[in-house]
């Protein structure tokens, strides 16, 4: 049986649903952060299997979207651990310094 | 030296093993009760997610799942995860009070992908591009260089950015 350009599109479907599951329903930050990288990568698996089909241009722009995830995680940890240092936590439903 | 076709075996088995472990360790990753464990279930994931990349042909970007995601990314994750305490996380509720809207979210994602699939099948191309793969570096490279500069330059002011974002986020006092 013939793996199709379908089988990894479900496989990333499936991956982005349960990204987007853990980043609505978990409270701590550093979870919801991967749960942020799965869906990245969900994007990243339907961009390289596109790529299979119409030209190499998926897997550079894949490369691009690592390279912002590694950004966007080194800046949301550091943004962690500076509310850490003011609220000893890291539960999102408790970051409400901006609120009064 | 002549290039010669690479014809892969037992391809359905691999793809349903690769595709069996990716999502249940991502299921592990957004049900663990410790992050510790959802970081390693993470780890599972993304190596399997670049067996599935080497099937699709694309051994670069394989390569550097495994060296920026699981040798960097993840890396960062414990290291910060050793940086706040975990004891006391460990004995909190763990979900918020948002199951509901997280599954009609879910749901809702679902029958839009399906209903996508379903009707975008008709105009995928139906025989794929035969890369080979023994060019695939080279051929990413010269199109990162070459057609994509200013994208690969702006991530690097990006990275550079991201990188002073951090410490100045992570400083005591600045």
């Amino acid at each position: 049986m013939e793996i199709t350009t379908l089988h990894y599109l479900v496989v990333a479907a499936a991956l982005f649903i349960i990204g987007t599951i853990g980043v609505l329903t978990r409270r701590n930050v550093v979870i919801i952060l991967m749960s942020i990288e799965l869906i990245l990568n969900a994007v990243n698996l339907n961009l390289v299997a596109f790529s299979r089909l119409y030209g190499l241009q998926g897997q550079v722009f894949s490369i691009f979207v690592i390279t912002d995830a590694a950004a966007e995680a080194a800046v949301g940890l550091g943004i962690l651990i500076a509310f850490f240092r003011n609220k000893e936590t890291v539960n999102a439903d408790e970051i409400d310094l901006l609120k009064f | 030296m002549p290039l010669q076709e690479l014809t892969p075996v037992a391809t359905p088995y691999f793809f349903y093993g690769l595709s069996a472990v990716a999502v249940l360790s991502a299921i592990g990753v957004i049900m663990r009760r410790n992050p510790v464990h959802s970081a390693i279930s993470l780890i599972f994931t993304l190596l399997s997610l670049a067996g599935l990349y080497l099937m699709l042909y694309a051994p670069f970007v394989a390569g550097v799942q495994i060296i920026l995601y699981v040798g960097g990314i993840v890396v960062l994750f414990l290291f910060v995860i050793m940086l706040i305490n975990i004891e006391r996380m460990q004995r909190e509720y763990q979900f918020n009070k948002q199951w509901l809207v997280g599954l009609l979210a879910a749901a809702v994602l679902g029958v839009l992908f399906v209903a996508v699939y379903v009707k975008g099948q008709a105009i995928f191309p139906q025989h794929a591009v035969r890369f080979p793969e023994q060019l695939n570096t080279q051929q990413v490279g010269k199109m990162l260089y070459v057609d994509y500069l200013l994208p690969f330059e702006i991530a690097s002011l990006l990275l550079l950015v991201a990188i002073v974002g951090a410490v100045v986020m992570a400083k005591k006092r600045i």
